[in-house]
C-alpha cells in the first residue's frame, strides 16, 4: 500500500526546475511523484491544504555547528536538527570543530549514527582539513570522504599555512568535495572582538580589519586557480571579498561563496549595545560591506545563504563583551529574518531567496535535494508569507539562546518542514 | 536643568547642557576641600561600592574621598584580574553586590562596555570609572573643569590630545565632551597609535608633534603603555620619546606661552613628558587631581540625589 501525500493549492517555487506557480505537489512513498499535471488523484491520499502558502524544495544549511560530540551542553544532533526543522531546513552540513574533532572516520560515523537515531533532518558531516584543526598535518580525508563527509573545512580557524591548504585542495580533487575556507588572516585579526571601523574606534574594542578576510579570500582564490580545486568561501562578509569572488568567477576559477543572514541585515552599529550576541566571526561589518554582500547575493556572486549556526551557553555570551564567545544561533531565525527584512521590502526576489536556500547549496556540495523533480526525495519547506512571529529565544528548539534577533517582530516564516515525505514534528 | 539619568556611563550619551550641569555642580563643591571639616551630609545613609577590576590608585582614592566627604558609606571591592580569572562571573559579582543594596556602584574594568552591562543588570546607579579603551567620563569632566577655571571658558578653545589615542578611554571621553561644548580637538601621535576612522568623530589628526601643539590652548599628553611595543605599534621607547615626548624646548619653539599642559596620570617621566614640563609652570596636572574629587562628588550627588527625589 502506497502512502500518498498531496500539498494542495500552494505556490510552488522550484528554481532547479524552473517552476513558479500554483500547483499541487504529489508525494508518494517519500518521493516526489509529480508537481502539477492532471494525473489521477490517488485514493486515500493525505491532502494538506497549503493554499496561500509557498511550497519550496527543502532548505539546506551548509554551515552549522551541531556541537556533538563534545559540547553537548551547547547543542546536540537531536536539538540542532529540531532547530533546523523548526526553521524550515530539511538538511544541514555540520562543521568539524567538535571535541574530538571530526578528523577521522570514527567521529564521522558517530555523527551519522546520531543523525540516524536522533536527527529529524538530514545531516551531512564536513571533515577537518587538518588533524585536530591544528593546521599542521592533513586529516585522513580520503577515508572521511568515504565515510560520508561532503566537504572539508577547519572552520572556526583559518589554515594559515598556505602550502598545507594547497595540498588539501590537491588531495581532495578526486573526491569532488570542496574545501570550505574560513577566510581570516589571524595575524591581522589578532585580539579582535569586532569589525575595525568607526564604531570599534568609538567603543574602544579591538577590531579586525576587512583586509583580514580579504587577503585570505585572495589567497584561496589563487590556490584554487592553481590547483583547479573548488574552494568555497564561508560566511563572506566584506565588499572587497565580494569583488574578489566576482572577478575570480569571471576568470573561471572554481570559487563559490555563502553569506549569513546576520551579515545581510545587521552592521557593526549593533555592537554599541555591548551585547555578546552581536559578537561573531567574521564580525558584523559596516553598511558598505553589508550592501555589497546583498548585491553579491542578488547577482549570484554569492551562491547561497548559510547560517553559521553557532550555539553557545548563555554564560558564555552574557558577560564582558571581550570575554564573550564568538558566534550566534541562526537556524530558527534565518528564513523569517530574510523574508521580513529582504523579501517583503522587495530587495530580494522570493524565487532568488528560495534558490539560495535550496538548489544552490545542494549544487555546491553535490547533495541530493534542492529540487522537486519527480523521483527526488520529498524534502519540502512550506512558507507562510503572512505569518507574524516574534523571535522568542525561550521557544527555541536549539539548546542555546544566543541570538541578536530576540524580540524582532517578523512577517513571513516557515510553517512546515517535510523530510522524506513526512512532516517533521518540532 | 535637572539630572534625570540613572547612570553616568559615557560622555557620548550626554548633551552639552548635561555636561555643563556636571561641571557647574563640581565647581560649586570645590570649596569643601578647603574647609577645616571636610564633610557635608548630602549622602548620609547612602552606600557607594567601588568595584575595581583594574588596579587604580588615583581614581579609586578620588571616588572614595568624594563619597566620604559627602558622608556616604564607601566600600572598596577590589577584584584582581578579570572576573573570569577569579572564577565568579562578572554578572554574578554584580548580583551579589546588588543583594547588599548599594545606592551607587563605581566600576572600573578592563573590558569596554562593562559599565553598560552592569547598568542593565543592576537597579542602582552605575558610574563608569573607566571601561577598557572606551570611556572615562569623570576624567573628561575634571579636565573640563580644570580648563574652564584656567581659561575662563570652554567654547572655541583648541586642544591637542597627544599620544596613544587608540588605547585611551580618556581621549574618547574628552573628544565627545569637547566637541559637544564647541571646542576644537586635534589628536596626534604616530599613525599606529591613532585609531582608524577617528576623523569621523569630528577631530583633526596630526602625525607631527610640532604641528599639533602650535597655537593650541591646551596640550593633553597621554600615558604610553609599555606593552605597546610588544604589540608592534612603536619600535622603542627611545624613539617614541624623541619624536613624541614633550620638552621645554619644543614648547618654547612651537606652543603658545599660555598653553596648559595636562596629563591624566600616571606620568611616564622622560617618555611622554620631560620632568621639567611635568613640574613646570605650564603644568596643571595636580590641579586635575584636586578637581577630580569635586567632579566625583558632583556625580555622586546628582545620581544618588536624583533617586532620592524620585522616591
Amino acid at each position: 500500500m502506497k502512502t500518498t501525500t498531496i500539498l494542495k493549492g500552494g505556490r510552488v517555487i522550484d528554481p532547479a526546475n524552473g517552476v513558479d506557480g500554483v500547483q499541487d505537489v504529489v508525494i508518494v512513498d517519500g518521493r516526489i511523484e509529480r508537481v502539477g499535471g492532471a494525473g489521477p488523484m490517488p485514493k486515500g491520499a493525505d491532502v494538506i491544504d497549503v493554499a496561500g502558502k509557498v511550497v519550496c524544495p527543502g532548505f539546506i544549511d551548509i554551515h552549522v555547528h551541531l556541537r556533538e560530540p563534545g559540547f553537548e551542553y551547547k547543542e546536540t544532533v537531536a536539538s540542532g536538527t529540531r532547530a533546523a526543522a523548526a526553521g524550515g531546513f530539511t538538511a544541514v552540513a555540520c562543521m568539524a570543530n567538535t571535541q574530538p574533532v571530526n578528523d577521522n572516520r570514527s567521529i564521522t560515523d558517530y555523527i551519522l549514527a546520531k543523525a540516524r537515531s536522533e536527527g529529524v533532518v538530514r545531516v551531512y558531516p564536513i571533515g577537518a582539513v587538518s588533524r585536530g584543526l591544528e593546521g599542521k598535518v592533513l586529516s585522513e580525508m580520503a577515508e572521511l570522504a568515504e565515510a560520508g563527509c561532503v566537504a572539508f573545512s577547519d572552520d572556526g580557524k583559518c589554515v594559515m599555512d598556505a602550502n598545507l591548504y594547497r595540498r588539501a585542495m590537491e588531495y581532495t580533487l578526486p573526491f569532488g568535495t570542496p574545501v570550505i575556507s574560513h577566510a581570516e588572516d589571524c595575524s591581522l585579526a589578532h585580539g579582535a572582538a569586532m569589525h575595525e571601523g568607526v564604531v570599534s574606534t568609538e567603543l574602544g574594542i579591538p577590531g579586525a580589519p576587512a583586509a583580514a578576510e580579504d587577503v585570505m579570500v585572495a589567497r584561496d582564490i589563487l590556490l584554487a586557480e592553481m590547483t583547479g580545486a573548488h574552494v568555497h568561501i564561508a560566511h563572506l562578509s566584506t565588499a572587497t571579498a565580494v569583488r574578489l569572488v566576482r572577478e575570480a568567477k569571471a576568470r573561471g576559477v572554481r570559487v563559490t561563496a555563502e553569506a549569513t543572514p546576520h551579515h545581510l541585515v545587521l552592521t557593526d552599529e549593533a555592537v554599541r549595545s555591548f551585547d555578546g550576541n552581536t559578537k561573531m566571526n567574521p564580525p558584523l561589518r559596516g553598511t558598505r560591506d553589508a550592501d555589497a554582500v546583498l548585491e553579491g547575493l542578488i547577482d549570484g556572486t554569492i551562491d547561497c545563504i548559510a547560517t553559521d549556526h553557532a550555539p553557545h551557553a548563555t554564560s558564555e555570551k552574557e558577560g564582558e563583551f571581550d570575554h564573550a564567545a564568538f558566534g550566534i544561533v541562526g537556524l530558527e531565525t534565518a528564513v523569517a529574518v530574510l523574508l521580513d527584512r529582504l523579501v517583503r521590502p522587495g530587495t530580494l526576489a522570493l524565487p532568488t531567496l528560495v534558490a539560495r536556500l535550496s538548489a544552490d547549496p545542494a549544487r555546491l556540495l553535490n547533495l541530493p535535494g534542492g529540487s522537486l523533480a519527480p523521483g527526488a526525495a520529498a524534502d519540502v519547506t512550506v512558507l507562510d508569507l503572512d505569518a507574524r512571529v516574534t523571535v522568542d529565544p525561550k521557544q527555541f528548539r536549539s539548546k542555546s539562546r544566543n541570538t541578536p534577533f530576540a524580540g524582532w517582530q517578523l512577517t513571513g516564516a516557515p510553517v512546515m518542514t517535510i523530510v522524506g515525505g513526512a512532516v517533521v514534528k518540532v | 536643568m535637572a539630572w534625570t539619568r540613572k547612570d553616568l556611563l559615557t560622555m557620548r550619551d550626554l548633551d552639552a547642557a548635561e555636561i555643563t550641569l556636571l561641571v557647574d555642580s563640581a565647581a560649586s563643591l570645590e570649596e569643601i576641600a578647603s574647609r577645616e571639616i571636610k564633610k557635608v551630609p548630602a549622602l548620609r545613609g547612602k552606600t557607594i561600592v567601588n568595584l575595581f577590576y583594574e588596579n587604580s590608585t588615583r581614581t579609586r582614592t578620588s571616588f572614595e574621598i568624594a563619597g566620604k566627604w559627602l558622608s556616604a558609606d564607601v566600600i572598596n571591592f577590589s577584584a584582581s584580574g578579570s572576573s573570569a580569572a577569579k572564577g565568579e562571573s562578572f554578572l554574578d559579582t554584580a548580583k551579589n553586590i546588588e543583594a547588599m543594596s548599594p545606592d551607587v556602584v563605581v566600576v572600573r574594568h578592563s573590558s569596554s562596555g562593562a559599565s553598560e552591562i552592569l547598568a542593565r543588570a543592576m537597579r542602582c546607579s552605575i558610574v563608569n570609572a573607566g571601561d577598557g579603551c572606551h570611556e572615562h567620563p569623570t576624567q573628561a569632566l575634571l579636565d573640563l573643569l580644570t580648563i574652564r577655571e584656567r581659561k575662563g571658558h570652554l567654547e572655541g578653545l583648541q586642544v591637542a590630545i597627544v599620544g596613544d589615542i587608540a588605547h585611551s578611554r580618556v581621549a574618547r571621553s574628552n573628544i565627545h565632551a569637547m566637541r559637544k561644548l564647541g571646542m576644537t580637538v586635534t589628536v596626534a601621535g604616530p599613525p599606529t597609535l591613532i585609531p582608524p576612522f577617528v576623523g569621523e568623530l569630528g577631530v583633526k589628526v596630526s602625525h607631527r608633534l610640532e604641528d599639533a601643539i602650535r597655537d593650541v590652548d591646551v596640550i593633553m599628553m597621554l600615558r604610553l603603555q609599555q606593552e605597546r611595543m610588544t604589540g608592534g605599534l612603536i619600535p622603542s621607547l627611545r624613539e617614541y620619546s624623541r619624536y613624541w615626548g614633550l620638552t621645554l624646548d619644543k614648547l618654547a619653539a612651537h606652543a603658545r606661552p599660555d598653553v596648559l599642559i595636562m596629563h591624566p596620570g600616571p606620568v611616564n617621566r622622560g617618555v611622554e613628558l620631560s620632568p621639567e614640563v611635568a613640574d613646570g609652570p605650564y603644568s596643571v596636572i595636580l590641579d586635575q587631581v584636586a578637581k577630580g574629587v569635586a567632579v566625583r562628588m558632583a556625580v555622586l550627588v546628582l545620581l544618588a540625589g536624583s533617586k532620592a527625589a524620585q522616591a
